[in-house]
């Protein structure tokens, strides 16, 4: 008896082998989705003898497979010939960090639940922060006041972002959407009635990002993929298929260094994409377990990440490979979010053991470990003017320290 | 470019060894990451380094920045006399 798999394709994505459940449900989903009222849909099935008279005589599996193989081959000893130092050992001459004090000087309290994610304003004093509750609050983080308060129609709100323009948050969560609420200076005016819709997933959103402008947002899902959305028309412009499973965290390239991004997901793999053409361009797999967290070194030349591994690690992009392990015997819970500090000497890494260690870059030590929070830490970003950074946690507070 | 209301689906029956389509894909990506030009460990750590140390200085939580300039540093209590 044969077993039949789905091939899914259309003309412009790559295909992609889907069991019969899933397209399904896909069909079922797209069909009714008003972006698709327009245009001619086609589906026919060809016979199986067709579809083999396609393979080409050299492709069969057993050569791709073997083929597979010797590039994977290749590319560790391309990657291993470069690797002729550790970065602490160039590292040694550098003058040690001093001791290290930061304190909490603002507690943020609000949220009903756990508090999943929170975003910086570029100016430098509003945060954004969603929880498990379902809300998402606008702060002033200097006054602690709360300036904004939307409910989401769904609990775990698990993204948030902050336009670059300061004027609209982006949200969402298990709805498996993106949606952007345009913040009003009118404080009784209800933003919920504002909302617009921009993007859709299969599965939960686990990340979103505005890109340089407020008119595009790249999100990343628990269906596994990446995508990058218009947000006026809600049109979907590019989408990142690579990752096996689902996909945790995203973290644009700084601006200078061009269209790029960086994934991390639960198949233990970090991606490198182009945006414009939606190809994986490196791919990193040496965590051993779930990338909760990625984010760029400042220069846009490597990326640092956590994972459920209880390590944070730093990929250099042009090195194409893992050039640091942030770790100790003592570390035994897993890292859910990073970020660097201005210079990209310091690396924060939020815990599931409540703490927040603070790691020299270069010489691979800890510098410090931050006490405050009473569970989980779950996010944490540097403000932009790198003079603070706020960690928000499973027990209901964020945190500002500096 | 990926328009939704463009799509033309083709769904195609495989049988037996199905995963041939994503093999291909597998291969594909092999061959392109293998293809990029990568340097040596020891002059992306000098980049990294470099980046660090020109950039210390302004690193306000590195060299520690004054209540002054820091919004959130609390504020040197003045008092009337």
């Amino acid at each position: 008896t044969c077993e039949y798999n789905y091939v899914l394709s259309c003309i412009s994505c790559e295909p992609r082998v889907l069991s019969l459940q899933n397209i399904l449900s896909l069909i079922l989903f797209l069909l009714p989705a008003s972006a698709l009222t327009t245009g001619i849909y086609m589906i026919f099935s060809t016979k199986p003898e067709m579809a083999t008279q396609e393979v080409q005589p050299n492709e069969t599996l057993t050569n791709l497979k073997a083929e597979s193989d010797t590039l994977k081959t290749k590319l560790e000893d391309e990657r291993a010939k470069l690797h002729d130092v550790e970065l602490h050992q160039v590292a040694e001459k550098v003058d040690g960090l001093g001791q290290f004090i930061m304190k909490t000087r603002r507690t943020l309290k609000g949220h009903g639940n756990k508090v999943l994610c929170m975003d910086w304003c570029k100016d430098k004093r509003r945060i954004v922060s969603s929880s498990q509750d379902g809300k998402v609050i606008v702060w002033d983080a200097f006054t602690t006041n709360k300036e904004h308060a939307v409910t989401m129609p769904c609990t775990w709100v698990m993204a948030c972002a902050y336009a670059p323009s300061g004027c609209a948050v982006a949200c969402g969560g298990l709805d498996n959407k993106c949606s952007v609420y345009p913040l009003s200076l009118d404080k009784n005016e209800n933003l919920a009635a504002k909302k617009k819709s921009v993007a859709m997933h299969t599965n939960y959103l686990s990340a979103c990002s505005f890109t340089n402008s407020d008119m595009q947002i790249l999100t990343s899902s628990g269906d596994g993929t990446c995508a990058l959305w218009d947000v006026e028309s809600g049109q979907l412009l590019q989408s990142f298929h690579g990752h096996a499973a689902d996909v945790l965290c995203l973290d644009l390239a700084p601006s200078e260094t061009g269209n790029t991004f960086v994934s991390g997901g639960c198949d233990k793999k970090a991606n490198v994409w182009d945006m414009r053409s939606g190809q994986c361009i490196q791919s990193f797999e040496t965590h051993e377990s779930d990338i909760n967290s990625v984010r760029y070194y400042p220069s846009g030349d490597a990326f640092a990440s956590g994972s459920d591994d209880a390590t944070c690690r730093l990929y250099d992009l042009r090195a194409d490979r893992e050039v640091a392990i942030y770790s100790k015997e003592s570390i035994i819970f897993g890292a859910s979010s990073v970020d660097f500090s201005l210079s990209g000497r310091l690396l924060f890494g939020g815990y599931n053991d409540y703490t927040i260690n603070v790691w020299d870059v270069l010489k691979g030590t800890r510098v410090s470990i931050l006490f405050g929070h009473e569970n989980r830490v779950s996010t944490l970003r540097l403000s932009p003017d790198g003079t603070a950074f706020c960690s928000g946690s499973w027990d209901h507070t964020l945190r500002i320290w500096a | 470019m990926c328009d939704h209301r463009c799509f033309v689906y083709e769904i195609v029956k495989m049988s037996g060894s199905s995963n041939l389509v994503a093999m291909k894909k597998i291969v594909q990506q092999l061959r392109f990451e293998a293809s990029i030009n990568r340097v040596k460990v020891s002059q992306a750590a000098a980049d990294l380094q470099q980046f660090c140390m020109q950039n210390a200085l302004q690193d306000p939580l590195l060299t520690g920045v004054s209540s002054s300039t820091n919004p959130f540093r609390p504020q040197k209590v003045c008092s009337f006399l």
